[in-house]
């Protein structure tokens, strides 16, 4: 059903785990699937310095969570919010149609943290 | 002492072979384990072979009048007192099916509509399998009027409640005999003499309980039942229901006049054959194999619940079924345990939405009382034919680091219940975190 690229990213999932003085934080939830994604941001002159996630869900809500950080860790603000839940799904080689639901959240996650950033901290752009 | 010298003589050879320098790994050995028996079984040896003439040399139509036909025709026949016998039937009250959901609907719609006359009210539980629920949904969009009887936490159906949910106008009540995704036996009988003393009929799904435990339609006090073959070792695509004598009741399928007019077309005759073969088999050492499985599924019950923390067994403690075992693990959604469990070739089942297609999480667990987020942790075991305390073994060390590793991961775990507020749902509470 999976893809070797998302079973990769669930067997070795990236970038697991929390920042405990965030910058930004994003949570969201599917609650009709029952997955919860929350990410964790560390900013440092506009880049994502440090990009930490914690994921109850499925297979794919995991490895989209996990592909989504390595896709933004290191990219500015404005490119991180540019990654959309196609491109994450497309990262991974593809997801069965019925999981492509899972696959929102990740991307959904990552922008509710950047917008959590920014609106702590107007000022810094 | 021998088995220890073996052992070191095949890692000190492997030392030999690597240079002797580096460390030696020991590798676990994977073992395929198939913990999935309540989704379906294995077919038998002897039930294959029991079909194999059919599928080849024997392949006459049961309804035709020369050899050919009267050779396949004497083999149905056999089967069916075969498969009477085993629950206590009379042949003529055993009709052939394409599985266990069929029987299902033609009993439930069978009788529903046939008897609308005396009455429009079905009564069911909140815990059948969706081969009844839905034939009973059916039913009231055509106007029957539904009651789906609340279960308590272990899903058990209350025999009072029952009682209290008839009325005049009820004539049907079907209740599932074991539930599949928890385990839990209902109070048949007890639901069987109510039905009796009040002219309703009664129908249970027998899908998980026919050919695992002892099944007697007089005992049951059923006026109908359903089972499916593959669930006791027997083939795919082949099941029964039994319709008590004197039942008034009317056909979904028309057609020719197989099954005595019940159920049109050409019957499966390998598989029936092969049911019947399942059957008998099934019944031959029953106790025994009971007394065997409900080892294995203590000893693993025992094992999950004393080594990993905050796990629950959902289903009755004592009235389930002897090989069914289902667990919640709090903070860890299911299709991921589900997926890491396969990575080492272990095949259970779960509950959780993302494993369903319609992704709604069990509506089983959900009238049981869980949250929906303990829900969606749900795994099921069911044990069966092959299976070993080593298989057993092997699940239970493969378990626990898998939880532990998802647990690693989900941001709910952590979560201390008396930090949650009164009424607040894990999501909420997890995003103020």
């Amino acid at each position: 059903m999976y893809s070797e690229k998302v079973m990769d990213h669930f067997n070795n999932p990236r970038n697991v785990g929390e920042i405990p003085d965030a910058d930004g934080v994003g949570q969201v939830g599917n609650p009709a699937c029952g997955d919860i994604m929350k990410i964790f941001l560390k900013i440092k002159d506009n880049v994502i310095d440090d990009i930490k996630f914690k994921t109850f869900g499925c297979g794919a809500a995991v490895a989209t969570s996990s592909m989504v950080t390595e896709m933004v860790k290191g990219k500015t603000l404005d490119e991180a919010m540019g990654v959309s839940n196609k491109m994450v799904a497309e990262a991974l080689d593809g997801l069965p149609p019925q999981k492509m639901h899972c696959s929102n959240l990740a991307a959904d996650a990552l922008h509710a943290a950047i917008e959590d950033y920014r609106r702590k901290h107007p000022m810094a752009e | 002492m021998l088995r220890w010298n073996q052992r070191m003589l095949t890692i000190l050879l492997r030392i030999k072979k690597k240079g002797g320098s580096r460390r030696v790994r020991r590798r676990v050995a994977m073992r395929n384990v198939y913990f999935d028996h309540a989704a379906t079984t294995p077919v038998h040896p002897k039930v294959a072979e029991a079909m194999y003439l059919y599928l080849t040399e024997q392949y006459g139509n049961p309804s035709s009048f020369h050899a050919p036909g009267r050779t396949v025709r004497r083999a149905v026949e056999e089967a069916r007192e075969k498969v009477a016998s085993a629950i206590h039937a009379r042949p003529d009250e055993i009709t052939f099916t394409s599985g266990g959901t069929e029987a299902a609907n033609m009993a439930i719609l069978g009788a529903a509509r046939a008897n609308r006359s005396k009455g429009n009210h079905i009564i069911t539980s909140a815990v059948e399998h969706n081969a009844s629920l839905d034939p009973c949904k059916a039913l009231e969009r055509e106007g029957f009027q539904l009651t789906v009887l609340p279960v308590d936490r272990y899903g058990m159906v209350d025999v009072e409640q029952v009682r209290e949910a008839i009325t005049g106008q009820t004539i049907l009540i079907s209740v599932i005999h074991a539930q599949n995704e928890v385990g839990t036996i209902q109070p048949v009988e007890a639901i069987g003499a109510l039905a009796r003393e009040r002219g309703i009929l009664f129908h249970s799904d027998a899908a998980q309980s026919v050919g695992r435990l002892p099944v007697d339609v007089t005992k049951m006090g059923v006026d109908l039942l359903s089972f499916s073959a593959h669930k006791f070792n027997g083939p795919k695509g082949v099941g029964g229901m039994y319709l008590r004598k004197g039942v008034r009741w009317q056909r979904l399928m028309y057609g020719g006049h197989q099954e005595t007019r019940r159920r049109a077309g050409t019957e499966n005759v390998p598989g029936i054959v092969g049911m019947a073969v399942a059957l008998e088999l099934a019944l031959a050492d029953m106790e025994k194999r009971t007394v065997f499985l409900a080892g294995l599924r203590d000893r693993l019950i025992q094992g999950v619940l004393s080594s990993i923390p905050k796990s629950i067994l959902t289903g009755h403690p004592t009235m389930r079924l002897p090989n069914l075992a289902s667990f919640c693990f709090e903070y860890v959604e299911g299709e991921s345990i589900l997926l890491s469990l396969d990575g080492k070739k272990i095949s259970v089942s779960s509950g959780s939405a993302c494993t369903s297609r319609l992704l709604e999480p069990s509506h089983v667990l959900l009238a049981m009382g869980l949250a929906p987020e303990i829900a969606q942790s749900s795994i099921r075991v069911s044990l069966g034919l092959g299976n070993t305390e080593e298989d057993v073994d092997y699940f239970l060390r493969e378990l626990p680091p898998i939880i532990e590793r998802l647990r690693a991961m989900s941001p709910l775990f952590g979560c201390e219940d008396d930090k949650c507020l009164e009424g607040e749902d894990c999501f909420t509470c997890t995003a103020k975190k």
